[in-house]
Order: structure tokens, then C-alpha cells, then sequence
């Protein structure tokens, strides 16, 4: 096993490096921070001695290794829109992310795997036809229209909920919660089912195809032969067996949630670090986009490598596997 | 009897005049300040949140004509021509409470010429700010500069103490990251005091009461709280939900849907900006076009053909679903130098287009790339896209290449484009910056942004001696004379000038200000 994860983390940095060259060499063509920077009133010169200060004048695999340099050592450079470190701005960003991750991740994982079962067990019941059907608009809705359709009917019609923002924030000094204001939970309320609803009935759909997969098995007929109660038989066996494709892309889809926050964040102005990346696309803000890019590669690639490992404790056929050697 | 008469009269009076209510405008708009450093940034959104809490010398007002803020009244020396008399306010005090004096003057202007600011363009002329006395500055120029009080609308007062002994005395080095006491501080003479300000998220503002035109202004909001919303369509929500009173870059689409919505309004009014395509006349062949070893550019037939192909008032009405003025020269119509005859010079006529074009022997006409941004100007791709349709109609067929604008500048100030869209806003209200920087022939510090190749020796001596030419009316004649060749060679397409809206809730009273820099002190709230 030791030797399983030594390679796993091999393979992952190959990846991380992998990425960051990509995007380096992407930025080039998002356009050039200096026309930003500089108001209309510059002159050649101050274009001039702008890139050779930020080093733009070098080619784009000498501004990689220097980022690398930097960043190994937890430097990650300065924002060009706001002149402010960017490992602090990300810091400061990352708890209404993490936040509204969190609470759209629970959310999806709950709903999702309740549905699943309960459309699984009632194959052929009205209720479950119905919530099948309604789960197709979240697959296929875009984010960015859900979003704008629940400012309309909760903000703008009923003018129940925020439309835009975190509401009051909580200073635990390191960390901004939103949880412990009224008008911050109330905030968290539309873009969670935003960013979760798309999860939440990608979970729905395939837990209930994996559980009729695995309510056909013979040892579930046989249980129930045995008189098991209905209970047992659905969430002892039939649940528990399910759940090993679920968790791997549970797993997956929680470093998605992250990721495409991104979509939901614009469009419920949430201050989170995915609306700080739009921003820096626009501004063609390059250390915030390096930064923010590797920060979700290396996410995604540990949460794999988490799930792998996972695994191991899930499914014993795995570990008898690898304790088998090859 | 008389005592308790004379009591309630002294109570009735004191409740006229402090106001018995608190009021809060909620205030979005699509960006945040990038700094609340005076000097560091010189840029709109920046500047307007900047106006809360500092105050320059000189304001505009909602008309965009001059006021007196920290300085009552300015006149250019009797004896020298090179230096402007300020006088200043009185009894002026900083939100710290210290008082305003002359040497604060000195001192903003010196930090605004270190080498960081981004305001040392703006002030280039100036030599020498000195102090006379405690009240009275004289501000020396390199040369007479007859419109010296146009740049210093934006170069904001700040208190020399304060700064050092907060150790801000330098202008923060934006590019490199540096953050600064300024940078997220404040102390200005101005009517709001900074509460509280979190990056990109909210800013809290609460009423000066000890603000020198606290009897002058309306000052009838209390505290401002500020918060930039990117999303257009979550921007009007927020007004639509009540969320916000007062918002800034409405989208085009919104207009009716806020106008119609209870107790919500629209205003606008002429934007300090205009729309034009610029052409590359210079070059003796163009990459752009399907024509070798030619510029169909370079003859002005063409361009002329050009321009009369383009139907202003179909992009007014299709495009532009109203909001904007076809123009027919590239000022704005407050700028000096701006008549509205020449602002009429531009008409639609196909069949003289097509005769045009056939004349300097491009019956069949010729195919050319158009640059255009996506993401600068409203609706700037689908006002490029109306234009490809209407020059087609005269047998020109155009590529239109749209992208983000941190892509299409450059091309225009590296000279890789040779047909382009550009906006351009005159922060001094003057002729002079519109030639310096698209009339002037290209060279390192001036005609940066004029990507047409036009070279006109002569014409280039008539703008630089704009500067320092203090008979106003032969300046002015000068500037009409420029700006008849600039019509005359059809050196650009006008297309329109841009209408600024705002969305309101009907208790707020503003009305529009042409700079889009609304100050809060004019703002009324019933």
C-alpha cells in the first residue's frame, strides 16, 4: 500500500507540473496586463519598463520556472489588479468557498442519495416517476439560468432571500464565517442549490441505477428468500454495495463543486476565490490565475488520491489484491 | 408661559436643522476602486469612490462645470503667465480632525509627481507648487498653461502630517504589491468618512459632520454603503429586489424593465465618451485586406465611402435600442472645441458611397479585417457586426475579428491593427487631449493611442503649441482649424456618443453626471 501511494504521488506532481506549463503558456494569449495597468495616458515608456519589471519580457517557460521557484517557497507573487500578495488574497477568499462548497456538497449528498434510493426501491411509483423527470432540468439547465431564475422568483418576485452577497460575516480572526449571521445563512440559501443541484441529481441518478444493478443480485433474492426484513435487505445490503462507484465520483464531483463555484459565484456576486478568478481573467491578472490554477490542480489530484485510498477500506477485494502483489 | 413659548421654538428650529432620520444609499455598480491611494491609480471607478472621502482643489459638478472645493477661486498671474493663483478654503479641517492649509497643498502635489503616481502625466507641466501664505498657493508651469485648472479635477488633497506619521509619505508601488497606510486608509476633507472596506466587497462611508459645506450641499445621505456586483443581470435584480438604491453601468436590456418597475427610475444623459473606427492610412500596403502592394486606406475617397456607408441611426435604434447620439466628429459634445455643426458632418448615402469607392477604383470593392473589443463598450460587437452588414452594402466585405479588450488595445498601440473600434473619453474637457493622443503624428509620449499612421508635420506644431497658447480665442481657433482637417481627411468613422445611465430608487435625487463620478454630497434622499 505504502508503495501504491509513493507512486500515486509521484504521478500527481508530474500532473501539477504538467498543468502549470499548459496554463503558462496559455496566458499569452488571454491579452496583455500591462493595457490594464496602465491608464490611457501612458507613454512607450512606462509600457516598456512595466514588462521589464514584471518580467513579461521573458519567454513564457523562464516566467514558469520563476513562478515555481517562488511558489515552493509559498510565494505566489503580487495580484496586479488590487497590488496585494496573492496568497493573501486567496486566503481571505477561501472561507466563503469553502463555505458554500461545503453546504451545497452536504446538501447534494443528502438529497442526492435519499432520492437515489427512494426512486431505486419505487421503481414504478408516481412520486419517483415525477422526481425523475424533474431531475432532468438539473441535468440540463445550465448553471448560470438556475442561478438567475432563482434571483428572479426568491429576490426579485417574492423578494424573500439576498440576490447578491454574503450578508454580515462573522471575524473568527483567521477565518469569515457566514454561518452565524441571519442574513448570512439566508445568503448561503440560493447559490448552495445553485452549485449543488446539478451534483445533487448526478448523485440521485446514479445511485439509483447502481442499486437496481445490485437489487438484481442473487444474494439480495436470497436474502430476501431468508425473510430478511425490507429494511435490512435495501440499506445493509443493497445500500452498502452501491456505494463504491458513488464515493469515487462523490469524490470527484466535490473538487468540481470547488472548481465551477466559479459560475455560481459571478452570478450571486459570492466573494469567493472563483469570482476572484473571473476578475483576474478579465484583468489578465497572471499570479492570481497561476495561483488559482495550480491551487485546483493540486485539489483535484489529492482528492483522487484520497479516494483511491479510500478504496483500500471500502472494498476488501482491493486489498487483497494488493496484498497479493504483482 | 413666554420661557416654554420661546423653548419650543428653539426645539422646532433645531429639528429643521438636523436632519431627524438616518439615511443609507446602497450604491453597486460592476467594479471596486483598485486603491484608496490619492495618487497610485488613475482610473474612473477608483477616483469615484476616492471623491467620497478626498477632495481636489476643483470639482465638477453634476454639469461637468467647475466648483470650488478646496479652493475658493484660481486666476492665472498678472505678472507671471506661467503660474496659477489658487486661493484656498478656510476652515477647512481633516477627518482627523487637523486643520487644511497650503503646505497639505504642497505636499499632495510633490507625492503626486514621485515616480509611482499615476497622476504625473496629468501634472507634467508643473514646475513648482509653492506656498504664499497660509491660504494662497501659485502654481508654476513649464510654459503658460492656459487649462492647467482641467487636469486637476482628480488630484486629490491629502494631510501632509497624517501621511508621515503613518509613514505614507511615498505613493504606494501598485505594480509591486506594496500596501500601504493609504492604501486602505483614509483622510480626506471630504463630505464622507471611510467605516469600514473590505476589497472587491463592501465599503462603508458615514457622513462628515464637520464637513465645510455641510449647509451648502444637500449631504442628506448619512452613510453609503458600496458594493460591486459583476453580474449584470444580479445588478438589476438587486434594484429590482430593493436591494440597492442607486446603480451604476446599467445594462442597455434593463432599461425598460427598471423604468417600469414601481418606484424605480432611469436617468441619462450624454456620456463623456465616443465610438469611432479608426483606419490605417499610413501604411503603403495593409495586411488586413485582399489587395496587394495598395492601402485602399490611404486614399481619403475610401474612407470617406466608408463613413457615408455606415446608417448611424439604424445602430441607434437596432443596436443600441436608443441609448446613444450619432456623432459626426470624435469629441464629446461638452468638449471646447465641439460644435454641433461638425457633429452633424456624417450622412448615409449608398449610392454616393458606391460612386466614391468607384472613383478611386474600387468599384468592386475590397475585403478587410475589423478588430473590435467584446467586453469594452456597450454593445461594442454587435455596433461591429451592424457595421459589417453596412459596409457590405457597398461592396466592402469585413472580417470582424471581436476579442476581450486586453487583447484588441494592444493592437491598436502596437500598430497590428488597420481597422479598429476605439472609444475615447476627455477627462479635461478640452480639444487639446483628444489631438494629443489621436491627432498627433505617433511617437513615444504622444499620438500613442493614434493608430491611423497619420503624419502631419504642420498640424502636429499647431496641436503642441495648444499647450502653452494662453489667448484663449486664437486657441480656439486653432482647435476648430484642426479639427477641420481631421473632418476634412476623414481621418475617422465617428459612430456615436454614449448615453449614461443610471438606475435609481425614485427617493434618490441625482441626476446624471457626464463623467460617470457621482458625489454623494449632491445626492438628495426623500
Amino acid at each position: 500500500m505504502l508503495a501504491f501511494i509513493i507512486r500515486r504521488i509521484g504521478q500527481s506532481i508530474l500532473v501539477l507540473l504538467i498543468v502549470g506549463l499548459v496554463a503558462f503558456s496559455m496566458f499569452n494569449f488571454v491579452g496583455d496586463p500591462i493595457d490594464n495597468m496602465l491608464g490611457q495616458e501612458r507613454t512607450a515608456e512606462d509600457i516598456e519598463r512595466l514588462r521589464i519589471q514584471l518580467g513579461l519580457d521573458q519567454p513564457f517557460p523562464v516566467q514558469y520556472f520563476k513562478f515555481l521557484q517562488e511558489a515552493v517557497q509559498g510565494n505566489f507573487g503580487v495580484s496586479y489588479r488590487q497590488g496585494r500578495p496573492v496568497a493573501e488574497i486567496l486566503l481571505e477568499r477561501a472561507p466563503a468557498t469553502l463555505e458554500l462548497a461545503a453546504v451545497s456538497g452536504i446538501l447534494a449528498i443528502i438529497f442526492g442519495i435519499a432520492l437515489g434510493v427512494f426512486t431505486a426501491i419505487r421503481r414504478n411509483g408516481v412520486l419517483a416517476n415525477i422526481v425523475m423527470s424533474a431531475s432532468l432540468i438539473g441535468v440540463s439547465l445550465p448553471t448560470f439560468l438556475i442561478g438567475i431564475l432563482l434571483i428572479y422568483v426568491f429576490s426579485v418576485e417574492l423578494g424573500w432571500l439576498p440576490s447578491f452577497g454574503r450578508g454580515d460575516v462573522v471575524d473568527l480572526g483567521w477565518w469569515r464565517t457566514g454561518f452565524l449571521t441571519e442574513s448570512g445563512l439566508k445568503a448561503l440559501i440560493l447559490p448552495s442549490i445553485t452549485l449543488g443541484l446539478y451534483q445533487m441529481t448526478l448523485i440521485m441518478r446514479l445511485v439509483r441505477s447502481e442499486m437496481l444493478e445490485v437489487l438484481r443480485q442473487d444474494y439480495i433474492r436470497f436474502a430476501r428468500a431468508r425473510g430478511l426484513k425490507d429494511r435490512a435487505v435495501n440499506f445493509r445490503h443493497a445500500l452498502k454495495n452501491t456505494m463504491v462507484p458513488v464515493i469515487t465520483v462523490i469524490g470527484l464531483q466535490l473538487g468540481a463543486i470547488i472548481a465551477f463555484a466559479i459560475i455560481t459565484e459571478t452570478v450571486f456576486q459570492w466573494p469567493g476565490v472563483g469570482l476572484l478568478f473571473i476578475n483576474a481573467i478579465q484583468f489578465v491578472d497572471i499570479p492570481v490565475m497561476a495561483a488559482y490554477l495550480m491551487l485546483i490542480s493540486v485539489m483535484f489530484v489529492g482528492i483522487n488520491l484520497a479516494v483511491d485510498i479510500l478504496y483500500f477500506f471500502i472494498d476488501p477485494r482491493l486489498r487483497a489484491d494488493r496484498a497479493g502483489g504483482h | 408661559m413666554k420661557k416654554t413659548f420661546a423653548l419650543s421654538l428653539a426645539a422646532a428650529l433645531m429639528a429643521t436643522t438636523v436632519p431627524l432620520s438616518a439615511e443609507t444609499l446602497r450604491w453597486a455598480r460592476s467594479g471596486d476602486a483598485l486603491t484608496l491611494d490619492p495618487h497610485a491609480q488613475n482610473e474612473g471607478p477608483t477616483h469615484t469612490v476616492r471623491h467620497q472621502m478626498y477632495e481636489p482643489l476643483i470639482i465638477r459638478d453634476v454639469t461637468g462645470a467647475f466648483e470650488p472645493a478646496l479652493a475658493t477661486d484660481w486666476a492665472p498671474s498678472t505678472d507671471d503667465p506661467n503660474v496659477w493663483v489658487f486661493n484656498l478654503r478656510e476652515g477647512v479641517t481633516f477627518h482627523d480632525g487637523s486643520a487644511f492649509t497650503a503646505e497639505d497643498v504642497v505636499f499632495s502635489f510633490e507625492r503626486a509627481k514621485q515616480p509611482n503616481s499615476d497622476m504625473k502625466e496629468l501634472i507634467g507641466s508643473i514646475t513648482e507648487v509653492r506656498a504664499v501664505d497660509d491660504y494662497t498657493i501659485e502654481i508654476v508651469t513649464d510654459g503658460p498653461n492656459p487649462i492647467l485648472p482641467s487636469n486637476l479635477t482628480n488630484l486629490f488633497i491629502m494631510d501632509k502630517d497624517w501621511t508621515e506619521a503613518n509613514d505614507t509619505v511615498n505613493v504606494q508601488d501598485f505594480e509591486g504589491g506594496e500596501i500601504t497606510f493609504a492604501t486602505t486608509n483614509a483622510n480626506g476633507t471630504g463630505p464622507y468618512v471611510l467605516q469600514s472596506r473590505e476589497p472587491d466587497v463592501k465599503t462603508v462611508m458615514t457622513r462628515n459632520d464637520n464637513y465645510w459645506g455641510i449647509d451648502q450641499f444637500p449631504m442628506q445621505v448619512t452613510e453609503i454603503v458600496y458594493t460591486p456586483i459583476q453580474n449584470a443581470a444580479t445588478r438589476v435584480a438587486a434594484l429590482l429586489s430593493g436591494e440597492v438604491d442607486f446603480l451604476q453601468d446599467m445594462p442597455v436590456q434593463d432599461l425598460d424593465r427598471v423604468n417600469n418597475a414601481d418606484g424605480l427610475v432611469v436617468k441619462q444623459a450624454p456620456q463623456n465618451r465616443v465610438i469611432f473606427f479608426g483606419m490605417n492610412q499610413g501604411a503603403d500596403d495593409i495586411e488586413a485586406d485582399n489587395i496587394d502592394g495598395k492601402n485602399p486606406l490611404a486614399d481619403v475617397k475610401v474612407r470617406k465611402a466608408m463613413s457615408m456607408a455606415i446608417n448611424r441611426d439604424a445602430i441607434r435604434q437596432v443596436v443600441m435600442r436608443g441609448q446613444s447620439q450619432p456623432a459626426g466628429m470624435i469629441a464629446p459634445p461638452f468638449v471646447n472645441g465641439w460644435t454641433a455643426d461638425m457633429d452633424a458632418e456624417s450622412s448615409t448615402d449608398i449610392e454616393g458611397a458606391k460612386a466614391l469607392l468607384a472613383e478611386a477604383g474600387y468599384a468592386d470593392g475590397f475585403s478587410i479585417r475589423l478588430d473590435c473589443p467584446n467586453d469594452r463598450y456597450v454593445n461594442d460587437e454587435a455596433i461591429c457586426q451592424a457595421a459589417v452588414g453596412m459596409l457590405g452594402q457597398i461592396g466592402v466585405t469585413v472580417n470582424l475579428d471581436a476579442k476581450p479588450k486586453a487583447q484588441h488595445f494592444p493592437l491598436i498601440t502596437d500598430g497590428k491593427t488597420d481597422f479598429y473600434m476605439l472609444g475615447w473619453g476627455v477627462p479635461t474637457y478640452d480639444s487639446e487631449y483628444i489631438f494629443n493622443f489621436l491627432v498627433h503624428g505617433r511617437e513615444s509620449d504622444i499620438g500613442t493611442w493614434n493608430g491611423t499612421g497619420f503624419d502631419n508635420d504642420d498640424l502636429d506644431a499647431k496641436i503642441k503649441s495648444l499647450a502653452s497658447n494662453t489667448d484663449l480665442d486664437a486657441r480656439n481657433a486653432d482647435i476648430a482649424a484642426i479639427w477641420r482637417v481631421v473632418q476634412d481627411e476623414a481621418l475617422y468613422i465617428p459612430i456615436h456618443h454614449q448615453v449614461l445611465n443610471w438606475g435609481m430608487a425614485e427617493k434618490v435625487g441625482i441626476e446624471v453626471d457626464p463623467e460617470d463620478q457621482p458625489k454623494v454630497k449632491y445626492f438628495t434622499m426623500n
